[in-house]
């Protein structure tokens, strides 16, 4: 492959799989540390209903009515498992249970309903992804990066998750002192006068923005996979959490890098003719790096069994 | 259509669909109670989706041996095999290493379906066209079911309903109090493992019906509903059970009568009715009986406060009191108090009276506890008490 190939067909979805990845994680750390790992599951599930609503409102494959649906379908399930869970006294993970599959079954009812035969819209599509697709025809070779002209062709995609991957960096670098209280000991943070349920509630919404906007390039099953690989392989790694910020950052970048070379050229190397799905391959990837931390890494230990 | 479609008159597939449908139904909200009371719920999600690469491997195996790949017992075989293994690691995750088990879940979750849809990208490349029918797994579908298919998932669901109601003691004293059900002589680790042997039975099984995605559902919303109802863990497992059933028989019943409503959704769907019912309208822990109950006792706090205004004559001017009272006949509307009003008003003061004494003796300090300023004292103490705190009253007036 010349360089030309390489900036056109595998730049754009490795910067976007980076992206992707690092906007995932770095909400990631926080929900893993607060044990809410999970938050991130449930709101990729319920991304489809959401993106069904928008298509039905809109009649169309328009992109931000499908992410402001998603959005609003994200902050709703939040919503709702909170209120299942207090005034039904019900345990945090089964009213997540109960909320995510409910709402993913809605969407898939609406799918099944409406006539979308003639759109590119269907689960596979909304669970896998297609990052392979997000390919920069305009680009002629390297010198294509300093010309505005191609660089107007870039997939659209690549804008909104550099966007929100931006914005989820500003904003965690803006509140890192709040929330790195508030993570750690919650009624030390409440008594300082934090807002810790708006803490709490904000780190849930920038969790939301991150896995919409991800969705939008890349499909769900890389979405939860971000949120929690990562951030997970990092805590095996270090005790400090400036440190396992940087090393998720790290990791995810590399995840997204080694999963779409695997699998764009994986089975060539072993003899196959056709590429297999990028998302797929970045998950296991990461899912790698997690299993030799959980082998090796050098604060692996349960805590309790520590020195 | 819809009647036929619940009383089994729509052909002989779809009536075995619906029955192990309702089977499945029952025996995942039998064993979702144990896991919700083990407070394990979501590990059912990730058993779930580590089936994919199972089925997607089965597939391979079966064509690479000269098989056709996609008989239905090879492909649940696979999938019960990757469940295992993902059950192991997210045990291994949780216990060996510093992670909770909610990251493990969510880490095994993602890897394992990652690894799934790689696989079956790879199927898709090797042999074009043969893959039909394995992303029916997501999702589940039942339109087109072989008859051999349909009758696999009927005895499947039933044989796991069956080991469930045997295994059903042991699992229950588990699930209410594991240390008691140690000291009682079961095995937890093999109990343990049972329950999740049934967790990924239910889940295998219900792959063709309700698909992998949604099946976690099956087992957590039924034991959900179920738990409004009641406090007894032995019939929430009961409820869950019937639930499960409930909603399994009519989500498949619906999704029989026309194409456009496929079967795993309107499973769950029907399920989260069924939650919905649970949540608003239980005795006790419903939103309703919840709401009831503040009302009764707002409207007790406001005829009290009323009562002892009138009984030390200072005016009333919240609008709530006045109204209640006049309601009940105790005063007119603008607040004046009726013949009725100043009785019953004097009986709330002598009332708070005997209280007051009562508060002030430490030999009743039991009682004393229990002053709440509504409860009346005769709730508390027996009538030969409260004639012995008379006498203790400086100076006893009659009633007015």
């Amino acid at each position: 492959m010349n360089g030309a190939e390489f900036v056109s067909l595998s730049l754009p979805p490795i910067v976007i799989g980076v992206l992707v990845a690092v906007t995932c994680a770095l909400p990631g750390n926080f929900l893993l540390l607060r044990r809410q790992a999970l938050i991130g599951d449930a709101i990729s599930h319920v991304v489809l209903p959401g993106i069904v609503v928008g298509f039905l409102l809109t009649g169309a494959v328009a992109t931000w009515p499908m992410l402001l649906g998603a959005s609003v379908a994200a902050i709703a399930a939040v919503v709702l498992i909170e209120a299942i869970r207090r005034l039904g006294q019900i345990e945090a993970g089964a009213a997540m249970g109960v909320v995510f599959t409910t709402l993913f079954a809605g969407g898939v009812l609406l799918l099944e309903q409406s006539d979308t035969s003639s759109v590119h819209l269907d689960v596979e599509h909304a669970l896998y992804g297609n990052l392979e697709s997000l390919i920069w025809l305009e680009a002629t070779g390297w010198s294509s990066l300093a010309d505005p002209a191609a660089l107007a062709g870039l997939p659209p995609e690549l804008f909104r998750i550099a966007g929100a991957a931006g914005l989820v960096a500003l904003l965690l670098a803006v509140f890192w002192r709040p929330l790195k209280i508030a993570t750690f000991d919650e009624n030390y943070a409440a008594a300082l006068g934090l807002p810790v349920t708006a803490i709490s509630l904000g780190l849930v919404i920038v969790s939301a923005i991150a896995a919409v906007a991800a969705f939008d390039a890349v499909g769900s099953i890389i979405v939860i996979a971000m949120f929690i690989c990562p951030p997970a392989t990092a805590r095996l790694l270090t005790d400090r959490l400036g440190a396992q910020v940087a090393w998720s950052v790290a990791l995810a970048a590399i995840a997204a890098v080694a999963g779409f070379v695997l699998a764009g050229y994986g089975p060539l190397w072993l003899g196959g003719s056709d590429a297999v799905s990028a998302a797929g391959m970045i998950a296991t990837v990461s899912g790698v790096l997690l299993g030799l931390a959980a082998l090796v890494g050098p604060h692996r230990r349960p805590l309790a069994a520590q020195p | 259509m819809l009647f036929e479609a619940l009383t089994l008159g729509l052909g002989y597939n779809a009536s075995l669909v619906t029955l192990g449908a309702a089977a499945l139904g029952m025996a995942a909200g039998v064993t979702g109670t144990f896991l919700y009371l083990r407070k394990r719920a979501l590990v059912s999600d990730a058993i779930s989706h580590a089936t994919l690469p199972g089925i997607a491997a089965a597939f391979m195996l079966a064509v690479a041996l000269g098989g056709d790949g996609r008989g239905l017992p090879v492909l649940l075989l696979g999938s019960a095999v990757s469940a295992a293994l993902g059950l192991l690691a997210v045990q291994w995750l949780a216990s060996r290493t510093r992670l909770t088990e909610d990251a493990a879940i969510g880490a095994v979750l993602s890897v394992f379906f990652g690894f799934g849809v790689v696989l079956l990208t790879v199927i898709q490349t090797l042999s074009t066209g043969r893959q039909a029918g394995l992303e029916d797994f997501l999702l589940g579908a039942t339109a087109g079911m072989l008859r051999s298919e349909a009758l696999l998932i009927a005895v499947g669901g039933l044989v796991t309903l069956a080991i469930v109601v045997v295994l059903r003691r042991p699992m229950l004293m588990t699930a209410f109090d594991p240390s008691h059900a140690s000291a009682m002589g079961v095995n937890l680790t093999r109990t343990d493992i049972a329950m999740m042997g049934l967790v990924m039975a239910v889940t295998v099984v219900g792959l063709k019906i309700v698909g992998l995605i949604l099946i976690v559902a099956l087992l957590i919303i039924p034991p959900v509903a179920a738990r409004f109802w009641s406090d007894r863990a032995d019939r929430v497992v009961l409820l869950a059970g019937v639930v499960g059933g409930v909603a399994g028989w009519v989500g498949a019943a619906f999704s029989a009568t026309a194409a456009d409503l496929p079967t795993g959704p309107m499973i769950v769907l029907a399920a989260f009715a069924l939650f919905c019912l649970s949540f608003l309208l239980a005795p006790g822990r419903g939103l309703m009986a919840a709401a009831l109950r503040a009302a009764s006792f707002r409207t007790r706090v406001h005829l009290r406060q009323g009562l002892l205004a009138i009984a030390n004559d200072q005016p009333i001017y919240e609008t709530l009191t006045l109204r209640l009272l006049a309601r009940r006949g105790l005063a007119l509307p603008d607040g004046v108090p009726t013949e009725a009003g100043r009785a019953a008003a004097a009986r709330a003061r002598l009332d708070e009276e005997r209280w007051a004494i009562v508060r002030a003796d430490p030999s009743l300090e039991l009682a004393a506890a229990r002053y709440d300023g509504l409860t009346p004292l005769e709730d508390v103490l027996t009538v030969d008490q409260i004639s012995e705190i008379d006498a203790r009253r400086p100076a006893p007036e009659a009633l007015a």
